[in-house]
């Protein structure tokens, strides 16, 4: 095959010959800024149309999944932390919550409210991310700052949290961590109470800019029915009209006792996308709200001394208690056999946990159905027939993560 | 043969009235519908599941490994119902000698990834699969990791 010299282009002599227009394959990734990770996408070119587009995955595969079984249950919370490390919490929700579907736990009011309040604050960190670098995709780059702006404030309050900014781990097996830290209303109320007049801000530097609409009204459109058949879940398909989300079909840790709503459009395009995800930016900040107001009190974790490290002080006082932080920590517990598929709403869809219990303490299988994987798939069928410079607009608005698609 | 348990369930009975060899056994535990189906009848199950039952997604495909067990794999579909709100598992049971499954990406387009997965890293094959090569690790790679007799560490000399 005759090839030009140009590193990364190839013109494709042979095959231009054969079918006439010239066809030139351009190789984007692992290593580009608008990939946001390590996405390879091979792209054939007539002229700026894309004909076809090969996306080739698997630059971050860590082996993860076979990783959880060599590890105790509760040893792997902080593997679920590295998947989609813009959402760690949503992760650590979903093993946790598959796990204790299996023990058959009862989880305490104050630890689900927790939960609510901050898997939100992540989905609030996370589309904060994607709107920032979105934006400087396609060339707003104001828009970058005043995200990384607030979601410094989320990242101090998840450090004020479980000591960590990033990979949290903060819900284990049976509650929390750690007991929710002094003064975190105060702190939260000041962030949240703020919130949406910043949501305004983004909203004014875009909404109605004719560059931003110009470049992502009516780009990157695929019908529902094919994202349907092509696994896309999430905040593309809610631009596309079909009322889904896991936390109202499906509600898990109390979420049904929270009023709010699941924003939808119907035009299907990258702006509907920037809508939806900015709508839900709005009622995470209210769902915060909510929980931070009516936050029940009582215990943090549940009161099965096999499954939760006990407390430090009765440690230190009780014997019992100190055989079963020795227990656990060694041991861990047993789960009893069966296997569970529990689905979350991550930032980016629907998040699923199928876990196989053997009755030992580390799971036979864990399977992750992360949602970039699912929605990644989506991309040939979207960008094949359009201009190579809407194509970042395009993979931009579809919000993966590579270490949640590679895992 | 399905459990009497499960006949008050539509989609296991739906199922078992549309092709009565299909399902071998299934179970309702913790909430969650189990139909186990004959290997070679999975492609018309789903059809049927997605075409007249409103499975329209296929949340995902995976496998398990029962190592040294024998039916080896299971081979596992999670099917989802936005219509009716309602999930439903299918499992196939598949010999560890030259395990191989009927593709169901003719029913949707998103086993395709799905099942390329299964295929790199249990070595699973998937027979009318249009393009079924690794995808999570490079070509040359020898093994399929995620298998039982796998091992978790160590280096290649």
């Amino acid at each position: 095959m005759g090839e030009t010299e140009v590193p990364g282009i190839t013109i494709l002599e042979e095959e231009q010959a054969r079918t006439g227009p010239r066809r030139m394959l351009l190789n984007i990734g692992p290593q580009h800024p608008s990939t946001h990770g390590v996405l390879r996408l091979a792209v054939e070119l007539d002229g700026e149309i894309i004909v076809k587009c090969h996306p080739e995955i698997g630059f971050l595969h860590t082996g993860i999944e076979k990783e959880f079984e060599v590890k105790l249950y509760q040893q792997s919370v902080t593997l679920t932390d590295r998947v989609d490390y813009l959402a760690p919490l949503s992760n650590n929700l979903g093993y946790c919550l598959a796990v204790e579907k299996l023990l058959g736990l009862e989880i305490p009011p104050q630890a689900q409210w927790m939960r609510v309040m901050l898997t939100e604050l992540t989905r609030l960190n996370s589309h904060l991310v994607w709107l920032g670098t979105h934006a400087l995709d396609i060339g707003a780059m104001t828009v970058f700052l005043y995200c990384f702006r607030e979601r410094e404030n989320i990242l101090r309050i998840f450090e004020m949290f479980s000591g960590q900014r990033m990979m949290t781990s903060y819900f284990r097996i049976g509650g929390l961590a750690l007991e929710p830290p002094r003064g975190w209303h105060r702190r939260i109320k000041t962030f949240i109470d703020d919130f949406p007049s910043k949501v305004d801000e983004y909203e004014d530097l875009l909404t109605n800019n004719r560059i931003w609409m110009g470049r992502t009204k009516g780009i990157g459109y695929v019908p529902l029915e094919d994202m349907l058949d092509l696994g896309v879940t999430g905040p593309m398909l809610r631009a596309a009209g079909l009322e889904t989300d896991a936390r109202k079909d499906e509600p898990y840790t109390s979420y049904e006792k929270f009023d709010f709503e699941v924003p939808t459009r119907t035009e299907g395009d990258v702006y509907a996308r920037y809508l939806v995800r900015l709508e839900e930016m709005r009622q995470s900040a209210r769902i915060v709200t909510q929980a931070m107001d009516g936050m029940p009190t009582g215990p943090w974790k549940v009161a099965d001394e096999h499954v939760v490290l006990p407390d430090r002080e009765k440690m230190k006082t009780q014997m019992e208690a100190l055989i079963y932080h020795f227990k656990i920590v060694t041991e861990g517990f047993r789960v009893p056999a069966g296997e569970v598929y529990q689905i979350v709403e991550s930032p980016r869809g629907e998040l699923g946990f199928y876990v196989v219990a053997d009755g030992t303490a580390k799971p036979w299988r864990v399977h992750m159905r992360t949602p970039s994987f699912g929605n990644l798939q989506a991309t040939p069928r979207m960008v094949e027939g359009i201009l190579i410079a809407d194509m970042i607009a395009s993979i931009g608005s579809m919000d993966f993560v590579l270490g949640d698609t590679d895992r | 043969m399905l459990p009497d348990n499960l006949r008050d369930r539509a989609a296991a009975a739906a199922v078992e009235a549309f092709d009565s060899g299909a399902v071998t056994g299934g179970k309702f535990d913790r909430g969650e519908l189990t139909l186990e189906i004959a290997p070679a009848r999975i492609v018309s199950v789903c059809g049927f599941l997605k075409h007249d039952q409103g499975f329209v997604r296929l949340s995902t495909v995976t496998a398990v490994d029962r190592y040294p067990s024998e039916p080896r794999f299971e081979v596992v579909y999670h099917l989802h119902s936005i219509e009716h709100n309602e999930r439903i598992r299918l499992k196939c049971r598949i010999s560890g000698e030259n395990p191989e499954m009927d593709s169901v990406t003719s029913v949707w387009r998103s086993a395709d990834w799905y099942e390329r997965e299964v295929f790199d890293l249990f070595g699973i094959r998937f027979a009318g699969h249009p393009d079924l090569r690794r995808i999570m690790l490079p070509e040359d790679w020898e093994g399929h990791p995620l298998r039982k007799d796998y091992p978790i560490t160590g280096s290649r000399v």
